[in-house]
Order: structure tokens, then sequence, then C-alpha cells
């Protein structure tokens, strides 16, 4: 399965969805998109992964440059996930202290800091 | 002998099919279905590392072979790569060195029994899991 990418405005948030599997093959596409948006102005991200079968590190790698990069510009990086499989990763890697991690994208969507 | 043996180009896009091949031949081998999803993402992890260190390593003509090896009450992977000796990144400087570690830090979150060596070569990750005794009795 591949990697699928779509974007939404809701508010002042860019909402990112992903859909399918993040590894090493398609983890560049995840990280272009992310560039893409910030270089475009948008500096407050939601990705939204409820539909992400599989993640792996480079895929963290790719939310935390994310992050890295939307941070320059004191905007923010949310995550909406529900999944227990998709969750454990950043728990064995203590990404969940690093990024908010929400229920819903509307929950992330209305979260200030 | 090992049960199952891939050996592919050290080329991102062959990753997905070594992970797939593991799971089948660990649920087969009697793996407990809770604990394939942990085999299905160390097994990425690990030949995800294996490419990556090929690519920064500037090799280019590598390979990176996996042996799925069912034993009597073990299923054990190992993962070799063809990248030459130790490769040590930079921390800090290089995203791809960070996500370097991040592989390290989910395959030793997720796998007990777990090895990881380095020859001249290139570096070997070992791993295995538990089978089930249930299963076997099938």
């Amino acid at each position: 399965m591949d990697l699928s990418l779509s974007t939404r405005t809701v508010g002042d948030r860019t909402v990112v969805e992903v859909g399918g599997e993040i590894d090493v093959y398609t983890a560049p596409k995840l990280r272009e998109q992310l560039v893409e948006l910030v270089n475009d102005g948008n500096y407050h991200l939601v990705v939204d992964m409820e539909g992400v079968d599989f993640l792996d590190s480079t895929g963290l790698g790719v939310l935390v440059g994310g992050l890295k990069r939307v941070c320059a510009h004191e905007g923010s990086l949310r995550l909406v996930c529900n999944q227990e499989r998709i969750l454990k990763i950043f728990r064995i890697t203590g990404l969940t202290k690093v990024f908010p991690i929400h229920t819903s994208v509307d929950d992330a969507v209305a979260a200030t800091d | 002998m090992a049960t199952v043996e891939l050996r592919f180009s050290a080329l991102p896009e062959h990753v997905r099919t070594a992970r797939l091949v593991a799971a089948a031949v660990a649920r087969r081998a009697g793996v407990d279905e809770s604990v394939l999803d942990e085999v299905r993402l160390a097994v990425g992890e690990a030949c995800s590392r294996a490419v990556g260190l090929h690519q920064r390593g500037g090799v280019t003509s590598g390979a990176v072979r996996v042996s799925l090896t069912d034993q009597e009450k073990r299923f054990l992977i190992e993962v070799e790569d063809e990248a030459g000796p130790a490769f040590v990144p930079d921390p800090g400087v290089d995203e791809d060195a960070d996500e370097d570690t991040l592989g390290l830090a989910v395959i030793t979150g997720l796998v007990e029994d777990l090895e990881v060596t380095h020859g001249a070569r290139g570096g070997v990750i070992r791993m295995s899991w538990p089978v089930s005794v249930d299963a076997l009795a099938h």
C-alpha cells in the first residue's frame, strides 16, 4: 500500500490527512509535503494519522523534522491518532512528550498551547 | 539452514516486501498473532537501517540479507547489510542520523532478545521471538 496525502484548511490550521504506510520508501513524500506547507507560510499543522496502517522511525523522523520547521516560525504540529499500535511507537521513542496527540481533528484544531 | 532467506538490493522500495515476508513466515512458524505487528515493525526498522547505512556510506551495489529461521521454540530473524565497517553518524547535524537513532530506539523498545553487531562486511541485527506452544500443537 502506498501513501496518500491530502490537505485542507480549518480556520488558521492546516490539516494533513495521511493514509497508508509511512516507511523508508514513502516518508520522503510526507517530508516534501510538510516542507512545502511550511515554505508556503502554513505554520500551524495538524497531521491526521487515523488512516495510517504502518509507521516506522523514518516517519517519526519526518514528523520531528516538520515540528522543528514549524517551531522555527513559532508554529505548532499536532497529531491525531487513536490507534494503539501507532501510539506505541511514539511511547517507545519518548515522542509522546514531544508531540501533542489528540483523539480527533476537531480536538486538535480547537487546541491552543 | 534458514527457513526462508531473502536478499534484496539495498533500496527503500524493497523494505515493505521484507516486512510482509517476515510477518507471513513468523505467522506460519507459530509466533503469536499479538506479536506479529512487532515482528513486522522490527524487521522493517532493521531493513530501513541497513538501507540507510548503504546510502549514507555511499555503497550503491550492496544487498541486505534477511534470514528467517523457525527454531524449535524461537523464531529467529537476522538482518545483515553490506555497508562495510561501522559508520558513525554525527548526531544533531544530519536528519538521517536522527532517524538512525530513532530506528534503533524502536527496535530496542520492541525486541527483548536483540543483538546488534558489526563486522568488516557490515552490520548484523539478530532478533528472536518465542513460538507459541499452542500453535505448534495444531
